[in-house]
């Protein structure tokens, strides 16, 4: 861990002005993943921007739906009222997330923004295209049992370790980022990218920005969603595979869909196809096999991840059946 | 046999229990010394080859560096050292620094002091070393071909014919592989080590004060006595700290040269490489039995990693040799050099590895035979040891057998793979025993009574978990007939009478017998003082006739306090100190302690995850000292296990020589979800030979059988064999049926 500056923001104007003043400055929040990779030399910003005293910490409803700061913690959303009984996916997959002590620091911006946990990553005895491009993806012929199958580069195969993500992208959320000159709004779905031939960056947040708010649009997927975490032990692993299933039912028919998985991609990986496929459909083994073979089109596996080619889509049938209350 | 005692086996509170969960507990890095001062390590970063370059400049000029140490200036400031040019120093202790050689990833090539932690860690970071790499091995399977036998004089067991399970009417060949496990206590590895003149004090992270003394002593040749080492309480090792290690050379070393006390607290990382692991092992079992099921030959082999630089050996084709009666049998050990760190026995060493595979390999004969397998263990039982013909000095492993499996409602399960399913997941029993030493060695106890009542026990064991100090308690207790206020315990300091290193389940066996010895010389003594002073008409009455019960002496109905006894006396104190060791009983009988795990899991079909759902271990461990303490001990056994069997394994990438898993989220020990309810169940029948406490140990046991038994219930439940550990859902794949 090298030296580095320390400041803590009273405002949002003013972290934002900070982020625009020091380019190599980051912003420190839970610090439960950007305290772990500086002590590891990962990551070495020379300043560090403390966010905590700004008040984002709120969950409170909108007329779309339901408006989270960036600050509300995970344990605080996943605890929370409104979360629990209107958007159990959300809480079910932050539960499903780490440990209750991290839940606890852990907090919305943060977490959309955790870093790959490819062990290559973290070692910076071994070479790493997202760490240092151009010095080698070792995970490809490597050890990569963790790794991608969707989307995938000869560049990085390395998957986004997020639970959370996958039920706010599953859920259509919108995300509010911030820089001292404007803020924007774009689709959760297009907040984090593929790895391409940019490993380095996981998504398109802009140095100057900081992430304000998220917004999950009100949805009728209380009474049938599941998030479903595949993993080596029953708790505080990462997913193999995850997958979270929102349903709305009209008696058994499906009236609308939505799909999503981790643990597969470098980003929260959407279903589109197999939700096209269900829509209007009847929920139904049959059915919800046949969507899980359409989510897997173009999977590629790399050696130790080959089982996942078998797992995921097994795993898709078994959130199916769990949303929609067949098993 | 007369000496048995007559303990309670009554819930009783661990000595350290409020000051380990309330933070009062001080562990070896929280000694506050004036003028402390930080040592970090710098570990290598390639497997092997040799360190052509070394610049510590910048960590030198660093803000607050004190010193740094390298194989550049340490050999020859420790004049053991220079004397001695080998590298191995002391049994498995490689020296810190030895030369320009790197021998495995991870070793530590340097050591930054600072004046504080933070500061020593930035230096660290600034040394730089350029290599001249060399090709490395770390596949275990690329080298078999290589593996050579434990010392030259090591002879292959054999008892009578040679592979004779392939002439038996139904025999199984089955491979086994088990992985590196890492010991991952939750204390790292820690010492503080503090120069005064010529004498050392040293807080220590050590399952025995007395070896370590030795060993620093050792390296500066000073007498043992200038040495103390203060290690009361130690948070867990599993056989991590069973011997110094190059990071606690390299601190005394620094405290010598810098004449400043130095305290070093490993990394997590640190802890996969330079504290030793449980090596990672390939097992051949070839065993055989008539079609009644009468076992006909065994061979098992084994294929162990060490390290280039030394011949770590552990017992884990031995328990084949005894554990079943057969008439041949043959085992083969080896090992495989390669470029790793040093292991070290981890809990139940060798025993563990070596009853996985053949417990699993009689799963799998029973099943090929139809036959019930506990039946087929039982068709098998050993009465006599077949390898040294001695009698047990006592053995209820069939009542093991009996009780675990009455618990576990073994005669519910339908035996046939894949048969049985309950709430949508497919169940699965299994079944593993499990055997170890059960060892007696020499300790010594003081036994003092002071004039307020007070009775302290001391001996210098360490206490790593088991409850070492409410056992030397419980004895005491037990011998004074007190609920035991008044009782005090003091271990883990080589100022107190000397006990042995801590491990091989031995600790009750030997500390509670000579705590056991010291209390009855106490007791004998104070007969005489009340001869001399309590009664004094001259007449002689026999130690038989004297009660001691709730802190006083009782003669016929006459009942004199301690403290009157002693202020009497006119003494402050009556102190004894005695040395309790085995006699011959050991040549005339095989002393074992048993287990046998029962576990009930769940497999859910979709997704291949393994739920344990229930464990019981029933074990003969001879008296059950503290019931509480022993069930903790079985408990933390049944957890490792399950870590073993489903989720533990030390990953290389072997291109790098490196651990690709090494920290708490990638190498997974089993958490709080993964536990089930455990049932633990004692025979708890005192063995009459082994000490005069009738305790045999039960530590390693614990552990021992388990991983068996999960991967049977896995087969159970699906039908299929996993024949590689641990036992991850991607190598089950029932979601393809
Ligand atoms: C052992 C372990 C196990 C874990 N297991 C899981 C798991 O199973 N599932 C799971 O989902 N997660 C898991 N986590 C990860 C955990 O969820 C994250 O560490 C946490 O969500 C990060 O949040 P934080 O607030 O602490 O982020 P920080 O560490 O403070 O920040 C992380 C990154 O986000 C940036 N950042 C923070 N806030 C903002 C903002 N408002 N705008 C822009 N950038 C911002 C920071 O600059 C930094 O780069 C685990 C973590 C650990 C250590
Ligand atoms: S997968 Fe990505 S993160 Fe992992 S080694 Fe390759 S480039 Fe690095």
């Amino acid at each position: 861990m090298i030296n580095f500056d320390y400041i803590r923001m009273g405002s949002i104007s003013s972290a934002v002005k900070a982020l625009d003043k020091f380019p190599d400055a980051k912003i420190i929040a839970g610090g439960s993943n950007l305290i772990d990779l500086m002590k590891r030399n990962v990551m070495a910003p020379t300043k560090l921007i403390d966010i905590n005293p700004l008040p984002l910490k709120y969950i409170h409803t909108t007329k779309q739906g339901v408006q989270i700061g960036a600050l509300a913690l995970n344990s605080q959303a996943a605890d929370h009222e409104l979360i629990k009984t209107k958007y159990p996916l959300l809480s079910m997959a932050i539960n499903a997330g780490a440990s209750a002590q991290l839940r606890n620091m852990a907090t919305f911006g943060g977490n959309m923004m955790q870093r790959t946990r490819c062990s290559y990553f973290y070692d910076t005895t071994m070479p790493c295209n997202k760490r240092e491009p151009n010095s080698g993806c070792s995970a490809l012929t490597g050890i990569n049992r963790m790794h991608g199958i969707f989307g995938t580069s000869d560049v990085c195969i390395a998957v986004n370790p997020s639970d959370m993500n996958v039920a706010l992208v599953a859920l259509d959320a919108k995300v509010i980022l911030k820089s001292a000159k404007k803020e924007r709004t774009i689709a959760f779905a297009d907040f984090h990218k593929l790895a391409g031939d940019s490993p380095q960056l996981d998504n398109h947040l802009q140095k100057n920005e900081m992430i304000t708010d998220i917004i999950i649009p009100e949805n009728q997927f209380y009474n049938n969603s599941y998030y479903l975490k595949v993993r080596d032990r029953h708790s505080y692993a990462f997913a193999l595979i995850s997958v979270a299933a929102g349903l709305e039912m009209d008696g058994q028919n499906i009236k609308k869909v939505r799909l999503a998985m981790g643990g597969v991609a470098h980003k929260p990986w959407r279903l589109y196809d197999a939700e096209n496929f269900l829509q209007g459909k009847t929920a139904s083994l049959q059915n919800f096999e046949e969507a899980a073979k359409i989510a897997m089109k173009g999977a590629k596996s790399y050696g130790h991840n080959d089982f996942k080619l078998a797992l995921a889509p097994s795993s898709i049938v078994e959130a199916l059946l769990k949303a929609s209350h067949l098993s | 046999m007369e000496n048995l005692l007559n303990l309670a086996a009554e819930d009783t509170d661990r000595t350290d229990g409020i000051l380990k969960v309330t933070g009062g507990a001080k562990y070896s890095a929280e000694y506050q010394i004036p003028g402390i001062t930080y040592g970090v390590l710098v570990p290598s970063t390639i497997a092997k080859g040799k360190i052509n370059s070394l610049d510590t400049k910048a960590a030198e000029n660093a803000p607050g560096v004190i010193k740094v140490l390298s194989h550049l200036n340490v050999n020859n400031s420790v004049p053991r050292y220079a004397k001695d040019q080998a590298l191995i120093i002391d049994r498995n202790i490689n020296k810190v620094f030895y030369n320009d050689q790197i021998l495995f990833a991870g070793q530590p090539i340097a050591m930054v002091i600072a004046d504080t932690y933070e500061r020593a860690v930035y230096a660290a970071s600034l040394i730089k070393a350029v290599y001249q790499k060399a090709p490395h091995q770390t596949n275990l399977e690329l080298n078999i071909a290589n593996a050579v036998a434990p010392n030259p004089n090591a002879k292959d067991y054999v008892r009578n014919q040679i592979d004779a399970y392939k002439d038996a009417e139904v025999f199984i060949e089955a491979e086994y592989d088990q992985p590196n496990h890492i010991h991952n206590p939750m204390e790292l590895g820690s010492i503080i080590a503090h120069w005064e003149g010529d004498g050392l004090t040293v807080y220590d992270k050590t399952q025995g004060v007395f070896s370590s003394q030795r060993h620093y002593a050792s390296l500066y040749e000073i007498d043992s006595k200038k040495v103390r080492v203060i290690a009361p309480h130690v948070g867990g090792a599993f056989g991590m700290a069973l011997h110094s290690w190059p990071y606690q050379d390299a601190t005394v070393i620094a405290a010598k040269i810098t004449n400043r006390p130095v305290k070093t607290m490993l990394t997590r990382i640190q802890m996969f490489t330079m504290v030793g692991y449980r090596p990672e092992t390939k097992q051949f079992v070839g065993i055989g039995a008539s079609k009644e099921g009468i076992l006909q030959g065994i061979t098992h082999k084994a294929w162990a990693v060490t390290s280039s630089f030394d011949n770590f050996t552990e017992g884990t084709v031995r328990p084949s040799q005894f554990m079943y009666k057969c008439p041949n049998v043959n085992t083969i050990y080896r090992l495989v050099k390669m470029d790793v760190s040093n292991p070290i026995w981890m809990r139940g060493p060798g025993e563990a590895t070596g009853m996985y595979a053949l417990e699993c390999a009689m799963d799998e004969l029973a099943y090929k035979l139809n036959m019930d397998p506990i039946e087929l263990r039982l068709k098998n039982y050993a009465v006599i040891n077949p390898e040294n013909e001695l009698p047990w000095s006592s053995k209820f492993l069939d009542e093991c057998y009996e009780i675990g499996a009455k618990k576990i409602g073994w005669s519910n399960r339908n035996p046939k793979p894949a048969s049985m399913k309950e709430n949508g997941m497919l169940v699965g029993y299994g079944v593993g025993s499990g055997v170890f030493n059960a060892g007696r060695s020499s300790a010594t106890a003081r036994a003092t009574l002071d004039e307020t009542g007070k009775l302290t026990i001391q001996s210098a064991a360490s206490d790593i978990g088991p409850g070492t100090g409410i056992m030397m308690k419980k004895v005491a207790m037990d011998s004074f007939q007190t609920e035991g206020k008044e009782v005090f315990v003091e271990l883990g300091d080589t100022n107190l009478p000397p006990a042995p290193t801590q491990g091989g389940s031995n600790t009750t066996s030997t500390v509670g017998s000579a705590v056991y010895d010291a209390c009855t010389a106490l007791k004998e003594k104070m007969v005489q003082v009340y001869h001399q002073f309590i009664v004094t008409d001259g007449q002689q009455h026999a130690y038989e006739n004297f009660t001691f019960k709730n802190g006083a002496i009782i003669l016929g109905g006459k009942s004199t306090s301690y403290t009157d006894l002693i202020k009497k006396a006119g003494l402050k104190e009556l102190t004894v100190t005695r040395e309790s060791k085995a006699g011959n009983e050991r040549q005339k009988y095989a002393f074992n302690s048993f287990a046998v795990h029962f576990v009930k899991l769940h497999i859910h079909p979709f997704t291949g995850m393994v739920k344990v759902v229930q464990v019981v271990s029933a074990v003969d461990a001879g008296k059950i000292i503290s019931e509480k303490q022993a069930r903790s001990q079985m408990i933390g056994g049944v957890v490792g296990g399950i870590g073993m069997a489903l989720t533990e394994e030390g990953i290389y990438d072997h291109r790098f020589g490196v651990y690709a898993n090494n920290n708490f989220a990638d190498y997974h020990v089993p958490v709080h979800a993964d536990i089930p309810p455990i049932d633990i169940l004692f025979v708890n029948k005192p063995d009459p030979y082994i000490n005069p406490i009738g305790a045999k140990g039960l530590g390693e046991v614990s552990i021992i059988g388990l991983a068996p038994a999960i991967a049977n219930a896995v087969f159970h439940a699906t039908g299929k064999r996993v024949r590689d550990l641990p036992i991850t859902l991607d190598k089950i794949t029932v979601w393809e049926s």
